[in-house]
C-alpha cells in the first residue's frame, strides 16, 4: 500500500531527517531532528515553582529525582514531537506508588525524550538499573544464541521456558505520544515485515479491530489474547488511547513465536515453549528478531537502538536487552526454604507467581527470571537464567534427599 | 494536554484520512457528527490555550458509547473550544438538548421568589431535595485541560471566596489532600466526599490527572450548601436537605450562588457565560443552567405502572437510582429530576421538578387505594 506517510533514513549520528511527503494541509515542510530546540514552545502562565508537582506522598523513581532545580531546568523543553517534561511524568504523579514497590513513574514519548530529559532520565536510569551510568557506561547487545551452553533444564521441574522483549520503530512515537496515524503506521509497518517470515516462523496477523469470534476464543484459549490495559500505571500515561486501533496479534503456526502490536510498546517479541528446552527457545527468539530486523530494513525503517542505552523502549525499566528470560518451575521444598529469596538475589534471578508480576505462586510453582535488563547482553542474561535455574534445581533435588543446599556467592553486576 | 496529544503542528505532517479515527462500533454524539470532512475541516485549529481537536473527542473515542445510553464523547479545555470548534459541538448541542439552534438565546433566572409553591411537597413521600449546578471561572483553563498551576490558583480562589460567606453559610474548606482521617470520615457519612473518578468517560479525557492536588470540599457549618472545586469542572454548587421544602432549597441555592458570584467578581473574576449557552461547563450536556433538581421520592406502585415513563417524559423529568447516576433504584425510592438544562431558565427548571413531582405524589396515593390515573394524564411540556 502505498504511503505518503514520512519516512526516517539514518545516518550517521542515528537521527534521522523526517520529511513530508503529499500532506493535504500543509504544503510540506521540512523538520531537521538534530535541532532538538526546534520544537514549539510550551504555554506556561506560571513559574516552574507553582507547576511543580506535589510528590511528598510518593515512592516511585521520578519523585525519588525530580528535584525542583531539574523540574524548573526542564520543563519548558520539547522533543520535536511535541512532548514534555509534564507529559513524561504523568503517571508518576497519578500513581504515588506502593511502599514495598518502587515503580519508575515516567516514560519516554518517543526517542528523543531519553536526550531532551537526559538529566531526570539518567538518574532514574541508574537507580532503577543497579548502577548502570549511562553518561559513562555502553550497553552491549549479543543476540547470538550459539554461545548458550547447559540450556536444557529438567522437564520433571521446569514445565516452559519463555523469552520476551520488546522493539521499537525509528522514526515514530511511542505509544504513550503517537498519533494514531503513527500507531497505524507501526502496525502496517510491522504486519508487512511479519508477513515475510517463513518455515517455522511462518504465520498470521490477528488485528484487535477486525478479529472473529472464534479468532478471539482461540488467542484466549492459548493464552495470547492481550486486553486493553487496566492498570493505572498505563493508562495514565495514555498508552490506552484509540483502543482498540492499530492493535494486534502475530503469532506463527507452531505458535512458540508471538508478537504483541501497539500494547505497552511498538512490538513485544515473545519466544516460548512447554518443557525445559531454554536453549531451543532463545534460538527460536533471535533468529526471528534477526529476520524482523532484516525484513523492515529492506523497506528503510529500523529499530529504536543507541550504545548508551540498548534498544529504546517506553518504559526506563525495559531499556538494553528489554529482555525477560524465564521458566515455570516446581519447587515447593526450595521454596520454603528460608535461604530461597537470598539465593536469588545472589544468583540475580526473580521470582514471581505463574500469572505474572504482580501474582502469587501457587503450588510451589514459580516464575523464574532475570533481574537485569541494561549493562548486560542478551546472551549474559539468558545465560545467567540458565544457570540459575539449573542451581535452583540442584537445591531442590538436595533438599529432597535431605541434604543441605549452599548460598551461592553473589554475582558479579556488570560483566 | 492531555498527554500525548503532542503539538498540532506536528502532527499535520500526516494526513486527515491517516489521523480520521475509527468511530465505525460507536454509538454517541460526537461520533454521530465527526464526519471526515468535518475533521479534515477543524484539525489544523486550536484555542488559544492550546486545546485541539483530537483533545476535545478523546474521552468520545476511546469510550465507543452503550446501545441504550447516549453519551456526549466530546468535552471543552477551555471557554473558547466552544467557538473554535463550534461546527462539531453546535450540532453535538443541538442533538443533546432537544433541537438547541446555534442562534437560540439562553435564559438565566436565578430569582428563587419567581418559583411557585414547592415548599409543601408531601414528606411522607419526598425524602430529600436536591439542588446543583457548576461553574467555571473565567481565564482559566477546565479540568480535561489544566496545568497543575491552573488548578491550584483556581482552588486558591475559591478558598478565598468562600471563607467570606457569613450566616447560615458560614463554612469550612477540606482540601482533599491534607485532610485527617476523622474529617475523611465525617464527610463520608455526610455523603459529602467526593473521590477520584473512576468513569472512563471521565479519565480518558484527563480530569483525574495529578490527583488530589488542588480538589477539595467546602460546606457550610449546617451541611445544607456544598461546593465540590476541581472535580469534573471548576465548581460544583449543591444546595440540599432533608424532606420536601424544595423551596428552600432553591432559595438557598440561588442566594449563595449569587454571593459566590460577587466575591469571585471582587476578586477580578468572572464565571464563564455567555446569552448563547448560558454558563459555559466542561461537558456540553450541563451548558445553559447547569443545573439538577432533584428529590429522592417513594413511588413503589407507580414505578410499577405501565405509565410511568410515558408520564415522565410528558414531565420532562428523568430518572436514577438513589445511588445517582447508572444506578438502580432501592424499594421503589426515585431519584426524580430535570431533564433538561439548556434553554429553560434555573427557575423553569425547578418549576417542572416541583409541579412535576407533586403529579407524581397524587399519583401514587391514587394507585395506593386502587384508584385510576388517567384523568390525572398530563400534557407533554
Amino acid at each position: 500500500m502505498a504511503s505518503s506517510f514520512s519516512r526516517v533514513l539514518s545516518s550517521k549520528r542515528n537521527l534521522g531527517i523526517l520529511s513530508v511527503v503529499g500532506g493535504s494541509v500543509t504544503a510540506g515542510f521540512l523538520l531537521h531532528r538534530e535541532h532538538l530546540s526546534a520544537g514549539p514552545s510550551v504555554r506556561r502562565l506560571y513559574p516552574a515553582s507553582a507547576e511543580y508537582p506535589d510528590l511528598r506522598k510518593h515512592n516511585n523513581c521520578m519523585a525519588s529525582n525530580l528535584t525542583p532545580t531539574i523540574y524548573s531546568k526542564l520543563c519548558a523543553k520539547v522533543t520535536p514531537n511535541g512532548y514534555t517534561l509534564d507529559m513524561a511524568i504523568q503517571t508518576g504523579v497519578d500513581n504515588p506508588g506502593h511502599p514495598f514497590i518502587k515503580t519508575v513513574g515516567m516514560v519516554a514519548g518517543d526517542e528523543e525524550s531519553y536526550e531532551v530529559f537526559a538529566d531526570l532520565l539518567d538518574p532514574i536510569i541508574k537507580e532503577r538499573h543497579n548502577g548502570y551510568d549511562p553518561t559513562t557506561m555502553k550497553h552491549p547487545t549479543d543476540l547470538d544464541a550459539s554461545k548458550i551452553h547447559s540450556g536444557q533444564f529438567d522437564a520433571k521441574y521446569v514445565l516452559s521456558s519463555r523469552v520476551r522483549t520488546g522493539r521499537s520503530i525509528r522514526g515514530l512515537s511511542l505509544p504513550p505520544a503517537c498519533t494514531r496515524a503513527e500507531r497505524r503506521e507501526v502496525e502496517r509497518v510491522v504486519v508487512d515485515a511479519l508477513a515475510g517470515l517463513k518455515d517455522d516462523l511462518n504465520g498470521k496477523y490477528y488485528s484487535l479491530t477486525q478479529m472473529t469470534d472464534e479468532e478471539q476464543q482461540q488467542l484466549i484459549d492459548d493464552h495470547f489474547l492481550f486486553d486493553k490495559p487496566v492498570s493505572p500505571l498505563l493508562t495514565c500515561a495514555g498508552m490506552a488511547r484509540d483502543w482498540p486501533d492499530a492493535r494486534g496479534i502475530w503469532h506463527n503456526n507452531e505458535k512458540t513465536f508471538l508478537i504483541w502490536i501497539n500494547e505497552e510498546d511498538h512490538t513485544r517479541v515473545i519466544s516460548m515453549e512447554k518443557g525445559g528446552n531454554m536453549k531451543r527457545v532463545f534460538e527460536r527468539f533471535c533468529k526471528g528478531l534477526k529476520e524482523v530486523e532484516r525484513l523492515i530494513q529492506e523497506k528503510g525503517w529500523e529499530f529504536m537502538w543507541n550504545e548508551r542505552l540498548g534498544y529504546i523502549l517506553t518504559c526506563p525499566s525495559n531499556l538494553g536487552t528489554g529482555l525477560r528470560a524465564g521458566v515455570h518451575v516446581k519447587l515447593p521444598r526450595l521454596s520454603k526454604d528460608p535461604r530461597f529469596n537470598k539465593i536469588l538475589d545472589n544468583l540475580r534471578l526473580q521470582k514471581r507467581g505463574t500469572g505474572g508480576v504482580d501474582t502469587a505462586a501457587v503450588g510451589g510453582t514459580f516464575d523464574i527470571s532475570n533481574l537485569d535488563r541494561l549493562g548486560q547482553s542478551e546472551v549474559q542474561l539468558v545465560q545467567t537464567v540458565v544457570d540459575g535455574v539449573n542451581y535452583l534445581i540442584e537445591c531442590e533435588k538436595k533438599l529432597e534427599k535431605g541434604q543441605d543446599i549452599k548460598v551461592p556467592p553473589p554475582l558479579k553486576q556488570f560483566k | 494536554m492531555p498527554f500525548g496529544n503532542t503539538h498540532n503542528k506536528m502532527k499535520m505532517k500526516f494526513s486527515s484520512e491517516q489521523e480520521y479515527p475509527d468511530l465505525s462500533k460507536h454509538n454517541n454524539h460526537m461520533a454521530k457528527v465527526l464526519t471526515p470532512a468535518m475533521y479534515e475541516k477543524l484539525r489544523s485549529k486550536e484555542t488559544p490555550s492550546g486545546f485541539t481537536l483530537d483533545d476535545v473527542i478523546q474521552t468520545g473515542v476511546d469510550n465507543p458509547g452503550h446501545p441504550f445510553i447516549m453519551t456526549v464523547g466530546c468535552v471543552a479545555g477551555d471557554e473558547e473550544t466552544y467557538e473554535v470548534f463550534k461546527e462539531l459541538l453546535d450540532p453535538v448541542i443541538e442533538d443533546r438538548h432537544g433541537g438547541y439552534k446555534p442562534s437560540d438565546k439562553h435564559k438565566t433566572d436565578l430569582n428563587s421568589d419567581n418559583l411557585q409553591g414547592g415548599d409543601d411537597l408531601d414528606s411522607n413521600y419526598v425524602l430529600s431535595s436536591r439542588v446543583r449546578t457548576g461553574r467555571s471561572v473565567r481565564g482559566f483553563c477546565l479540568p480535561p485541560h489544566c496545568s497543575r498551576g491552573e488548578r491550584r490558583a483556581v482552588e486558591q480562589l475559591s478558598i478565598e471566596a468562600l471563607a467570606s460567606l457569613s450566616g447560615d453559610l458560614n463554612g469550612k474548606y477540606y482540601a482533599l489532600k491534607n485532610m485527617t482521617d476523622a474529617e475523611q470520615q465525617q464527610l463520608i457519612d455526610d455523603h459529602f466526599l467526593f473521590d477520584k473518578p473512576v468513569s472512563p468517560l471521565l479519565l480518558a479525557s484527563g480530569m483525574g490527572r495529578d490527583w488530589p492536588d488542588a480538589r477539595g470540599i467546602w460546606h457550610n457549618d449546617n451541611k445544607t450548601f456544598l461546593v465540590w472545586v476541581n472535580e469534573e469542572d471548576h465548581l460544583r454548587v449543591i444546595s440540599m436537605q432533608k424532606g420536601g421544602n424544595m423551596k428552600e432549597v432553591f432559595n438557598r441555592f440561588c442566594s449563595g450562588l449569587t454571593k459566590i458570584e460577587e466575591l469571585f467578581k471582587e476578586r477580578g473574576h468572572a464565571f464563564m457565560w455567555n446569552e448563547h449557552l448560558g454558563y459555559v461547563l466542561t461537558c456540553p450536556s450541563n451548558l445553559g443552567t447547569g443545573l439538577r433538581a432533584g428529590v429522592h421520592v417513594k413511588l413503589p406502585n407507580m414505578s410499577k405502572n405501565a405509565k410511568f415513563e410515558d408520564v415522565l417524559k410528558k414531565l420532562r423529568l428523568q430518572k436514577r437510582g438513589t445511588g445517582g447516576v447508572d444506578t438502580a433504584a432501592v424499594g421503589g425510592v426515585f431519584d426524580i429530576s430535570n431533564a433538561d438544562r439548556l434553554g429553560f431558565s434555573e427557575v423553569e427548571l425547578v418549576q417542572m421538578v416541583v409541579d412535576g413531582v407533586k403529579l407524581l405524589v397524587e399519583m401514587e396515593k391514587r394507585l395506593e387505594k386502587g384508584g385510576s390515573i388517567d384523568d390525572l394524564m398530563p400534557a407533554q411540556k
